[in-house]
């Protein structure tokens, strides 16, 4: 039995990384900002953590700082991608698939080149630990379940809570559903644009630092870490762009990604090589179809926001 | 009075206006300021990144004749390559353009193409050696041709039917797509290595040079495009619907067929790209075959304006930045990712750039230097 706890647990910790990204994908969606860069923005969020825990990594600071100030780096290094985003998309109307691919490749890029150059016994040996609390210093899968974990999930929450419990996230709505009448309204459409697009990217960094200093705490996880980024823009559209659904969604993604491993250690179903591909293509699957579902059922609440990757101009007609 | 004084002191600082067209001379100007603002930029970046550069062993003139030069005109290999990576990419920028000029946003140029490599060597590794070479070739063709457009066909029939979000759908479509091939390497190489090795049957004849063909190829499909999207009926149709599927509807056009043929000419056009990365160069295929270039794609249609002739000049940019970026990484001893950076950064300055040349901008100062004429 254990070993199924076991794998619940390990898709809820992985699944933790989409949840970060989607939820903030979902901000940006929700106020009409359809952001592919979302993969270069994690990527660069948590190179922000690691150069800030390569700064204080062995210094004598308390460890809840330390844990504070790497959460913070990563989450101000991805506003700061959202800020270039919001800045050509909102401020000079460019196209959004064309910036958000651009900031893909940048983000990467810059990654790597930034990870490449740290002591990863600096930023990752000492950390990781500290990341881990409360369990840190468990054997079984609770190990994996740490503060930004629990994080991930009150950030879900709470986005889920100010979208459709509060006025602003009634602003933000309709902004991204019909900017136009939100301007009649008199709410500010580039400046919730900015700020939706930039919180929801700083959001998005900190999956990117959890995934490598937290889930994964190898110095290879950053190589992988654009996949999980474009799985974290299929989990909007499973989510139905509600934050709440991303714990669900992403424990499901977690568990269709990481079951490959588990499944082998069954003895009742034999696991060849060849399976592992098909299992990796599920979560890619499992989109198409919720996307298709909800275009056939044609449901108000669940489409995507109608002036979704639309740049506003009041001018135009 | 006072209320006028208040009007003017209400007026925002900057004003915007669509232009109503721009010549073509002072849009390129444009960009070409964008691209050097870009350069500059780059430059900075390469001074924070590069050690060499900061010791003083190389100079930032050195840095930029590797990047602009060296990369891709030093050497005629390097002409060659730059030429070749160009053609391909114009071939798969080209593929995605109908469905852009719809307002189709294809997304999954990546997986077409890369499922139009694997229709091709799936039929080289099951057929080479059992059936004439000429004919294998015309069946890789053929697969290819087929399994590209199977993969924009299904995001173009919900689109039709439904109206399924098209972003969303391609873009998933290519992790599938690159799924299938992770698949059918693990079939086709049991040994468990991910990559096949060069299969001996299936290559396209080498005429002048190995890359010549793909040259021309992508050259005569630039004019057919070209001419296709503005000079023929589908073309027409396909901006009709690009301006409003309302105006389309009015005047008869079935929109649904439009949107499903034009999706399967994108698909054709992928397909094909991916049958001459298969049969004219790689003869083999990993889930990197095609190496983002179906995104890159999209980035190089946009920035020309969906123009297939001006295409030229953007995917001539993008190979020139890539390939000279790749010579810097290798003369300046950074991260092998630097290119991709540096990329980044100038498509960052044209992407912004494109905004000067679809509004105009006037300060305030000057708008209501403006209206004063207006009123005389």
């Amino acid at each position: 039995m254990s070993i199924w706890v076991n794998f619940l647990i390990d898709s809820l910790a992985f699944g933790a990384t989409f949840m970060y990204g989607s939820t903030g994908e979902i901000l940006s969606e929700k106020a009409g900002q359809l952001n592919l860069g979302i993969p270069g923005v994690m990527c660069m969020g948590g190179a922000g953590g690691c150069l800030v825990l390569n700064l204080i990594g062995k210094s004598s600071l308390p460890g809840f700082l330390i844990v504070l100030l790497g959460i913070l780096g990563s989450f101000v290094m991805g506003l700061l991608m959202g800020l270039i985003y919001s800045f050509l998309t909102v401020s000079l109307r460019a196209n959004q698939n064309v910036t958000g691919l651009a900031m893909t490749t940048f983000g990467v890029g810059l990654m790597k080149v930034i990870m490449a150059k740290m002591d990863d016994t600096v930023y990752l040996v000492g950390p990781k630990q500290l990341y881990r609390w409360p369990f840190a210093g468990r054997t079984d899968a609770l190990q994996y379940l740490g503060v930004m974990f629990f994080l991930a999930v009150i950030i879900a929450l709470a986005a889920s809570y100010v979208l459709f419990r509060t006025k602003v996230g009634l602003h933000l709505r309709a902004v991204g559903e019909s900017p136009a009448t939100a301007d009649a309204m008199g709410v500010n459409v580039s400046r919730y644009k900015y700020c939706a697009s930039c919180i929801g990217c700083g959001i998005a960094g900190l999956g990117g630092f959890y995934y490598i200093i937290d889930y994964m705490a190898s110095t290879e996880a950053y190589k992988s870490l654009e996949g999980l980024g474009w799985l974290s823009v299929a989990l909007v559209i499973f989510a139905l762009w509600r934050p709440h659904r991303t714990i669900i969604g992403s424990t499901v993604f977690g568990f269709l990604f990481s079951c490959s491993s588990y499944i082998s250690n069954l003895s009742w179903i034999t696991v060849t090589m060849a399976t592992k591909p098909l299992l990796k293509m599920l979560p890619y699957l499992f989109t198409i179809l919720v996307l298709i579902f909800t275009s056939i059922r044609k449901k108000r609440e669940d489409q995507p926001p109608q002036s979704l990757g639309l740049p506003y101009f009041r001018e135009d007609r | 009075m006072n209320e006028k004084k208040n009007a003017t002191a209400n007026e925002p600082l900057i004003h915007l206006s669509k232009r109503e067209s721009i010549s073509i001379v002072k849009s390129w100007l444009i960009r070409l300021a964008a691209i050097v603002l870009g350069l500059v930029v780059c430059g900075l970046v390469a001074y924070i990144l590069s050690d060499k550069l900061r010791s003083g062993k190389k100079t930032i003139f050195d840095f930029y004749h590797s990047f602009l030069v060296k990369g891709s005109f030093s050497t005629s290999r390097k002409m060659w390559k730059f030429f070749k990576n160009m053609a391909v990419l114009q071939c798969i920028s080209l593929a995605v353009t109908p469905a852009f000029r719809m307002q189709f946003w294809n997304t999954g140029a990546e997986g077409q193409t890369l499922m139009g490599v694997w229709g091709a060597i799936a039929v080289a590794f099951y057929l080479g050696g059992k059936v004439p070479a000429a004919l294998l070739l015309v069946l890789m063709l053929a697969a290819a041709l087929l399994c590209g457009a199977l993969w924009a066909l299904l995001p173009a029939i919900f689109k039709a039917k439904w109206n399924t979000n098209e972003t969303l759908f391609t873009l998933m479509m290519n992790y599938v797509a690159a799924n299938v091939v992770s698949y059918f390497l693990v079939v086709w190489v049991p040994s468990g290595s991910s990559s096949l090795g060069k299969l001996p049957f299936g290559r396209l004849p080498s005429v002048v040079h190995d890359y010549f063909l793909i040259i021309v190829v992508a050259f005569v499909l630039t004019i057919a495009t070209f001419v296709y999207l503005n000079y023929s009926k589908h073309g027409y149709e396909i901006s009709v619907v690009g301006t409003s599927v309302r105006t389309a509807q009015y005047s008869g056009m079935n929109v649904k067929k439009i949107i499903i043929r034009t999706m399967i000419v994108s698909g054709l056009l992928c397909g094909l790209t991916g049958y001459l990365i298969a049969a004219g160069l790689d003869q083999s295929i990993t889930t990197e075959s095609v190496g983002g270039q179906g995104f890159t794609a999209i980035m190089v249609s946009w920035l020309a304006h969906f123009n297939p002739l001006s295409m030229l000049l953007t995917s001539g940019l993008i190979t020139l930045l890539n390939q000279g970026a790749a010579q810097i990484s290798q003369d300046f001893n950074v991260s092998g990712a630097f290119p991709d950076v540096i990329v980044g950064i100038i498509l960052f300055f044209i992407i912004g750039s494109e905004f000067f040349i679809n509004y105009k901008v006037k300060l305030r100062r000057r708008a209501r230097a403006v209206r004063k004429e207006d009123i005389k």
